[in-house]
């Protein structure tokens, strides 16, 4: 049997703006195997999230090309009867705001017992609300018999995380998608929900892909890491090859922007992420940011080339990167 | 919830205290009484102003306000001068042809309102969704006298298949089933005349509550679970979605009042707005300021009843 949990071809995303389609996430191949957690990074609007939605075909009015295939079944151009088979059940995700997650008029215990419900119908009222209470328990929620009861606008923004979890988790889900599960969370409350994501992370046989901005959790979490940059990956790696030695201008980049402790200036990378209607479709998609590089560095049509095994890193302008006069300054202030 | 509503009824109650005044001094301030209009010229002014004396015109304001408070609370609201009757009396038949007719326009209004805005807000952007919508600006456009005389030309005219007046067909004897076919019948087409005009703002809040509802992350989260289509819309969106539309209910009743006055005139149904405008014409004050204060208590408690409402089917409002 083989390892491989998830399977993602050439998966490209494009939503309609006027007349035309425009990808937001852009020929993405990638593989999760059993028990795997894998990482994706990189800053807003780099199509994280999109591809996260794609995957669970939770996208209202895109078009999907490519394969996602979950143990070899493929998603994209599965009847949607079946794949409500595999979500919430196979395949489930924790959300980024879990303010707005949760139905506002539904009682906490009904709004994770449908998921129950759902794939497994024969469970009878009783049982599902022992497995509620249970599963209540597990993401560590207080008095779970009363919360039961509760409407979500009675619960902490942390309470209603731990609930969001709890659906996810309801039915020990093969693959769970994360997608930044603590951004709308403060600090303190982040913390908590990571330790619970990493418990769980350790009790439960999942493959995780988790979405994220923060490389401290990455760092911490994940087996692995994608970074991507404007609907592409631009480089993914295991973890610890890729921060010891990363190889594309943007994972550089980002990981110089991690502030640290003593430096009076935040390195910032120039610019922004381009806007999807905006994007350049031909060449290298983060030459823009870093002009300083000579346009002869970068590839006509950049791909992803395997450096050593495992690490691939997508177009040949990072054996010419160096930054600029400006950063260094930048990195020299920081650390005197 | 019972904390909230026993609140809220304490703000009813200054409610209709205060409207009650505004009532009495509205009907102190129209020129003319009891004694002007319909009176013999040649009689001697010195009898009126006796007459005046005794009946108690000649008191400061706030007495004959406690008078007209005193005779309320008992049930007593006056004379009409026109039907020689007294108002209770009066009102009391009017206002069960009223109810009735009420009644029949808002089952209408919900049960078209409710399918048409569902399939508007589930659908919207199709050709379907945009002939609803067509009706809903004729509907917002076209003044509810209109449309109803265009019903009664049609239906009641034309086709003959309606009568254009009246509640009930002359000779019939209470009780019997004829009698209540006939009262129905006399309802069916003012009601719907009414109701196609209500309907429409029940629509188009029901339609844009279902877009609004339809893009909530809480949707995703139900897609997410596995919940086929029809689950999502049933339990996550009509749901969430029919509830203004619940409380908008009471509001309603303020809605029916207005449209009463004018379908009742056209249609010549002897109900409380055909009363009151004709008892306007006529000058018949104890009458108009009765049926204002009814209208006025009857649009007070529909808020009420739609803050109770509210309070019953949104958790968030619930004080526990």
């Amino acid at each position: 049997m083989s390892n491989k949990l998830l399977e993602i071809k050439n998966l490209t995303t494009s939503f309609r703006i006027g007349d035309d389609y425009y990808a937001a996430v852009d020929d993405v191949t990638l593989t999760l195997n059993k028990n795997e957690v894998l990482g994706i990074v990189g800053e807003s609007g780099s199509g994280k999230s999109a591809l996260a939605f794609s995957i669970m075909r939770l996208h209202n009015r895109a078009k999907i090309e490519g394969s996602v295939l979950l143990n070899n079944q493929d998603i994209v151009n599965m009847p949607t009867t079946n794949l409500n088979k595999l979500r919430g059940d196979d395949m489930a995700m924790i959300f980024q705001d879990p303010l707005t997650a949760l139905n506002p008029l539904m009682e906490i215990g009904e709004q994770i017992g449908e998921t129950l419900l759902l794939h497994n119908p024969r469970m009878t009222q009783k049982q599902r609300k022992l497995r509620v209470i249970e599963l209540l328990n597990l993401v560590g929620i207080p008095r779970p018999e009363y919360v039961f009861e509760q409407f979500p606008h009675e619960l902490s923004g942390g309470m209603r995380q731990r609930v969001v979890i709890a659906i996810a988790i309801a039915n020990d889900p093969e693959l769970l998608i994360a997608d930044e599960p603590t951004t709308a969370l403060d600090v303190t409350i982040q913390a908590q929900i990571l330790d619970l994501i990493r418990k769980l992370k350790n009790e439960m046989n999942a493959g995780i892909i988790l979405i994220t901005h923060d490389l401290g959790v990455v760092a911490e979490m994940a087996d692995r890491v994608a970074v991507m940059y404007a609907g592409q990956i631009v480089e993914i790696a295991e973890v610890h090859t890729l921060f010891e030695n990363p190889l594309h201008p943007y994972t550089k980049s980002l990981l110089n922007s991690v502030p640290t402790e003593g430096q009076d200036k935040l390195h910032v990378i120039q610019g922004i992420v381009p806007s999807l209607k905006n994007l350049p479709r031909k060449g290298c998609r983060f030459a823009a940011r870093i002009p300083w590089i000579d346009a002869s560095a970068h590839e006509e049509n950049p791909v992803l080339h395997e450096v050593e095994l495992g690490h691939f890193v997508r177009c040949t302008c990072h054996a010419h990167f160096y930054f600029s006069d400006e950063s260094k300054e930048d990195e020299k202030n920081g650390i005197s | 919830m019972w904390k909230f509503i026993v609140r809220r009824l304490f703000v009813t109650f200054p409610q209709i205290v205060l409207l009650s005044i505004i009532i009495f001094i509205l009907a102190q301030m129209m020129p003319g009484d009891a004694l002007t209009g319909l009176i013999d010229p040649n009689i001697d002014p010195a009898a009126i102003e006796q007459q005046r004396e005794r009946l108690g015109l000649n008191n400061p304001w706030y007495v004959q306000y406690a008078d007209w408070v005193k005779g309320a609370v008992q049930g007593d609201l006056g004379q009409s001068f026109r039907y020689k009757m007294p108002v209770t009396e009066l009102i009391e038949q009017r206002m069960i042809n009223t109810f009735w007719l009420s009644l029949l326009t808002l089952i209408f209004t919900y049960v078209m309102a409710i399918p048409l805005g569902i399939i508007s807000g589930r659908w919207n952007d199709t050709w379907l969704d945009r002939a609803i919508t067509g009706y809903t600006y004729i509907g917002f456009a076209a003044p509810l006298f209109i449309t109803a005389l265009l019903m009664v030309w049609i239906f009641g005219f034309h086709f003959g298949w309606f009568p254009t007046g009246g509640s009930v067909a002359p000779g019939l004897t209470p009780g019997t089933f004829e009698y209540f076919m006939s009262k129905l019948q006399h309802l069916l087409l003012p009601a719907f005349s009414m109701a196609v005009i209500t309907t429409v703002s029940t629509v188009q809040y029901l339609r844009s509550e279902i877009i609004d509802t339809k893009q909530k992350d809480f949707i995703i989260t139900a897609r997410a679970k596995g919940a086929p289509e029809s689950r999502v819309y049933n339990r996550h969106i009509f749901r969430n979605s029919l509830l203004p539309i619940a409380a908008f209910f009471g509001y309603e009743i303020s809605g029916l009042i207005g449209g009463s006055v004018f379908i009742e005139t056209i249609f010549a149904f002897p109900g409380m707005g055909k009363l009151f405008l004709d008892s306007v014409l006529l000058r018949d004050f104890s009458v108009v300021s009765s049926v204002v204060l009814i209208f006025g208590i009857a649009a007070i408690l529909g808020a009420l009843l739609s803050d109770i409402i509210l309070s019953i089917v949104d958790p968030r409002i619930r004080i526990k």
